[in-house]
Parts: structure tokens; sequence; C-alpha cells
């Protein structure tokens, strides 16, 4: 029985080692994994973008694939990242998600994306701090668009109608083409939905 | 239940000591390599 009780007792220390490695590997392990995905789809981008000014095409893209470039300058200069098209585990798991079916970039309609708060590079860890009026571009293959800020708030994770491409308004048709990027909150928690809203302000030539 | 395992150990405190942080090592890293890439998809993290 004492032999019993030490070898448990003996054995917590590994356990909470291993609870604290997972701890760092989510910090860091999964932001380093995010950042090699970025690295594969951002130069996937520059192909995409290549082949639409040499052939056209009709846009979008498949699940997992890049489909779109996301600028904030609000939180730096340096926030770019390759959106990926999809919205599962595996495709947040390579940068900010678009929401299968919903508006491509600049089209009437809703925009959707999600990205992580805290693990995975934290696409979206920052957007809490988006003010109304602040810019948030996209480079598609077609052209850059230029969304602005509207609103943001907070929402239960079954308050699917933000997505919808009238907000609030399932089955209603669309006059303006909008973007919603949502993800989690509180940080490090998936209890509520932190939604950002944005309207398409304008469009022009992409000069990368 | 350390101190058992140490004493099984082959050869002197050196090559104890040497099997013991390749042992730890292999562990970490089939964690952090293929363990945690699996699970953390799993767990609801934002």
């Amino acid at each position: 029985m004492t032999a019993t009780v030490r070898v448990v007792g003996e054995l917590c220390l590994p356990a909470g080692l291993v609870l604290l490695l997972f701890y760092a590997y989510l910090l860091w392990g999964t932001g380093a994994e995010t950042e090699r995905e970025q690295r594969v789809l951002q130069s996937r981008l520059g192909e995409v973008f290549l082949r639409h000014e040499a052939h056209g095409s009709p846009g979008g893209a498949r699940i997992g694939d890049a489909l779109a470039l996301l600028r904030i300058p609000r939180l730096g200069a340096g926030y770019r990242f390759a959106v990926v098209e999809g919205v599962s585990p595996d495709a947040l798991r390579k940068g900010p998600g678009h929401y299968p079916g919903t508006a491509l970039p600049g089209q009437v309609g809703n925009f959707v994306l999600s990205g992580h708060r805290t693990t995975y590079a934290a696409p979206f860890n920052r957007i809490d701090e988006l003010r109304p009026g602040d810019d948030v571009v996209v480079d598609a293959p077609d052209a850059r668009y230029t969304y602005q800020v509207r609103g943001k708030e907070v929402v239960d994770p079954g308050d699917l109608d933000v997505v919808d491409p009238v907000p609030g308004h399932p089955g209603r048709r669309p006059t303006t083409a909008l973007m919603t990027m949502t993800t989690c909150n509180p940080k490090f928690s998936a209890a509520q939905r932190l939604i950002v809203q944005s309207v398409l302000v304008r469009r022009e030539a992409r000069n990368d | 239940m350390y101190r058992l395992l140490w004493r099984r150990l082959p050869g002197g405190t050196p090559l104890r000591l040497t099997i013991t942080v390749l042992l730890t090592g292999a562990v970490v890293a089939a964690l952090w390599y293929v363990v945690f890439p699996w699970l953390a998809p799993r767990l609801p993290m934002g």
C-alpha cells in the first residue's frame, strides 16, 4: 500500500513535467508549425497571382490551399498572413481560414475568416485592438480589396448568423460586401467568439 | 522507484547519466514531434 502510494506520488513529477512541456508546445511549438506552413502558403500565393495574371481564373481555392493575403496595418507593418481555404482544425493550423461557401474577397456578401486567438502563431490574437475605421487589406488574385472596420462584438459559439451574407438576417439577399473575422474569446478559451466586422471601401490593382 | 531504475541501469555513474539523458531526450522528442501535434488540434483551444 505504502509502496503503491509512493509510486503514484513519484509518477506525478514526470506527469507535471509533461503537462508543462505540452503548454510550452502550445505556446511555441504550434507557432513554429504555422510559420512553416505560412512560408509554403505565401509562396504558393505568389504562383496563384502569377497564374491569374497570365490566364485569369474564377478565384477561390481548394480546401487547404492559399486564397489571399491578409494585412492589418494597425497590428504592425509586418502583419501578413496567407489565408487558407477551409476552417477545419487542419486548415486553421496553417493560418486564418476562409469559411467555404461565404463570399470571396471583394464579393457582395460576407467574406468570413476564422483564426486562432492564442496557439498556431495566433493570427487573430490582437483583433480586439481594432477600432472602427481601421483598414483590413486583402490581396486576392484579381485585386487588392481594402475593408474598413465597423465594429466588434462578443457572441456565443452557436450564434451562426454572424456569418450570414447579411449578418443576423438569414436568407436575405446581400447588397454590400462585408468581411467578418471570428476568433475565440476570451484568450486561451473557446467559451465565446469575438467578431470583428468590416465593410469594403476600396478596390485597386495589386502592386506586388 | 527512481532509485530502483537507476540501479538497474548498466555501467558506472557516467554511463548511467548518459543513458538517462538520451532516454529522456527521446521521450521529449516523441512527445513534441508526434504526440503533441496530434493532440493539440483536438483540444477546444482558441
